[in-house]
């Protein structure tokens, strides 16, 4: 390889790997505080000792973290909510932008337009409507019938499937698709279920995965605003809820930090499985080539 | 059985009158091409004929049946796309069945209908590829197998071939040709391709615009065709034309020579250029002559002729073969 070329591609290395320990260094903060007392923690947040795990390490932060919190709750609660919306979320947006894409039916383009302009709209700005409106919705559940939907899972769910983020990924994925593919289908006699389900849905795997992270990402991280307005009770707690018994009289940094690291796993492990899940989708479709 | 006939069909894209009123009968069991220029609605007409594009008024009738208002799977025709349409995610054998996978047929008859497809089209050692792992020919011959298993009355094929090579165009052309031989089903073919046009046809349904402006055999066409337009398109290279003097003389206002009918002579003829360019194909030479008056002329030669570029030719119009345009009409001799 000629010198002119080893440089440039050492130097676009160099650049990569900088960026990529911007990103990684907040991460390698928090797992590494999280081993050490609160003193330790304030004193080597001035030096690059904040990143290595040097000093007096122990377990102790996630001991007194599992004892004020109920940790493993707060964690299926929020993996409950979350994984239920992402999968209802991607079922109903996958069929709605099928039926904006391939279907015909008069008014499509308005109402698909005004679904992608709700994109705009803040959550903040809808949140107390919202509010008093899933207050007085009846729900039959298998502890018998309620008249509010304040203090369950579905009122952290039903308002946060449909978004326009997601139906937007796939009517730019469905446009991208062969036409013929669709219309070959029809003439081999496929119902317009059938298209989806067996044509459709199976060519859909990037755009499935990248919706998943996605809607994913936005529903662990994001449950704050709207549990706090409509869930008093612990049992229905998501974990980022669960940060606030950390703030109390004097902030317990080391715990929290161990809080974090614990709720980071399942995003991490739902990241990396859904990583390997995309690339292998891509590499079998073979749309691109 | 399967008769196609379109009567008084208009169709139009929003504001954009695409096809303005076509009426068209093509036979029963006929190869039938449909030519004309780009844009002219070529592609249109077939996803009418298969249900994939609504007619804007008039009706389509598939064996006496209307099927206007039909499903593409229920008019009984089968297509064959130009970019194949071959579903990315399914075998080979899953492609050719899957209509029938779809209507539950049993597995044994699956196997066996898709297996006497695979054998028509040699594909038997394939039907467990993915599409992606096909050749371009391979790719084409899936496609038509997936058309056969449908067992349709009429065959759809929108430039079927333009994707492959020249070698493997003339092959799967011989192919498709045997392969109406052997089925019998009416096929409606749509191609850019002269030579695909010629051979293949029994009918040439020659389009300009949405509108038809001849229809008839291959050599109807190239003999007799009815309009300039239909002259021009008709033949390759294309056909030349004489305004002016000599047309008058000829008491026509356009007079038409194909290139393969010039004959080019060293002493004496009806008009004298000068070479500007030849191309030599090895079993013919064409010859592009500028002259003062008509601007070029091309004509074709038998035999593989070495000339001077530049020189002067002297060429000859045989009264045989001209054809006659008057406001862009043939006169009848
Ligand atoms: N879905 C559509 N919406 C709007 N206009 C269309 C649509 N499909 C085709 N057209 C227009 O209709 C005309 C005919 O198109 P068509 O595809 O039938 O032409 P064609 O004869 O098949 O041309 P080509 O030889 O290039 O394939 C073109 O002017 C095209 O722009
Ligand atoms: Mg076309």
């Amino acid at each position: 390889m000629p010198a002119q070329r080893l440089a440039k591609l050492s130097l676009d290395y160099l650049l990569l790997a900088w960026i990529a320990l911007v990103f990684v260094f907040p991460v390698v903060f928090m797992v590494m505080s999280s081993f050490k007392s609160d003193l330790q923690l304030l004193r080597d947040s001035a030096s690059l000792r904040a990143f290595l795990p040097v000093g007096d390490l122990s377990f102790d932060n996630y001991a007194k973290a599992f004892q004020r919190a109920p940790i493993g709750l707060f964690i299926l609660n929020s993996v409950f909510i979350t994984a239920v919306t992402v999968c209802v979320s991607l079922l109903l947006a996958s069929l709605a932008a099928f039926s904006f894409v391939f279907l015909q039916w008069v008014g499509r383009s308005v109402l698909m337009a005004a679904v992608l302009a709700t994109f705009i709209v803040p959550f903040e700005t809808i949140a107390v409507p919202l509010l008093l409106i899933v207050n007085n919705l009846p729900w039959i559940g298998l502890d018998g019938f309620k008249t509010s939907w304040l203090n369950s899972y579905q009122v952290q769910i039903v308002p946060f499937i449909a978004d326009a983020l997601t139906i937007f990924l796939f009517v730019q994925y469905f446009k991208d698709l062969p036409k013929e593919l669709v219309e070959a289908a029809r003439i081999d006699g496929a119902t317009w279920f059938q298209v989806y389900r067996r044509v459709v849905m199976p060519l859909s795997g990037p755009v499935l995965a990248t919706a998943a992270i996605l809607k994913f990402l936005m529903m662990y991280n994001n449950q704050l605003l709207w549990p706090i307005m409509v869930v008093q009770e612990e049992s229905y707690r998501p974990v980022m809820l669960g940060l606030q018994y950390f703030f109390q009289l004097n902030t317990a940094w080391g715990e929290i930090m161990a809080y974090l690291t614990i709720i980071t796993v399942p995003v991490l492990a739902f990241y990396l499985v859904l990583q390997k899940a995309f690339i292998a989708s891509i590499a079998s479709t073979g749309i691109k080539g | 059985m399967g008769q196609v006939l379109l009567k008084s069909v208009r169709k139009s894209f929003g504001s954009a009158e695409v096809i303005p009123d076509l009426s068209l009968a093509i036979p029963d069991g006929s190869f039938t091409v449909l030519v004309g220029p780009s844009g002219c609605g070529k592609s249109t007409i077939l996803r009418m004929i298969a249900g994939l594009e609504d007619v804007s008024s008039g009706t389509i009738k598939i064996n006496d049946r209307d099927v206007t208002y039909r499903e593409p799977s229920q008019r009984g025709i089968a297509m064959v796309f130009q970019s194949y349409a071959l579903y990315p995610h399914m075998t080979v054998a899953e492609n050719i069945g899957f209509g029938m996978i779809l209507a539950k047929r049993p597995k044994a008859e699956i196997n066996k209908r898709v297996g006497e497809a695979a054998a028509i089209l040699r594909l038997e050692h394939l039907l467990d590829r993915k599409p992606k792992q096909l050749s371009g020919g391979q790719r084409q011959r899936v496609a038509i197998g997936r058309a056969i298993t449908r067992d349709p009355q009429v065959f759809l094929f929108d430039e079927p071939l333009s994707n492959l090579d020249a070698s493997l165009r003339g092959q799967m052309r011989v192919e498709l040709a045997e392969l109406h031989s052997k089925i019998g089903a009416t096929m409606i073919y749509v191609t850019h391709d002269q030579v695909e046009a010629m051979t293949m046809a029994d009918q040439i349904v020659v389009l300009n615009n949405g509108r038809i402006e001849q229809q008839g055999m291959p050599m109807e066409l190239y003999i007799a065709p009815k309009t300039r337009f239909v002259a021009g398109f008709i033949g390759a290279p294309s056909m030349n034309f004489f305004e002016g003097s000599i047309a008058s003389q000829h008491d026509c206002d356009a007079l038409g020579v194909r290139p393969e009918h010039i004959g080019l002579r060293d002493d004496d003829g009806d008009l004298t250029g000068r070479i500007r360019h030849a191309e030599q194909l090895g079993s013919d030479t064409i010859i592009y002559v500028h002259h003062d008056d008509y601007g070029q002329i091309t004509v074709r030669a038998e035999g593989n002729r070495v000339l001077d570029i530049g020189s002067t030719v002297h060429l000859t119009l045989p009264a045989e073969h001209l054809h006659r345009f008057r406001n862009g009409f043939r006169i009848q001799d």
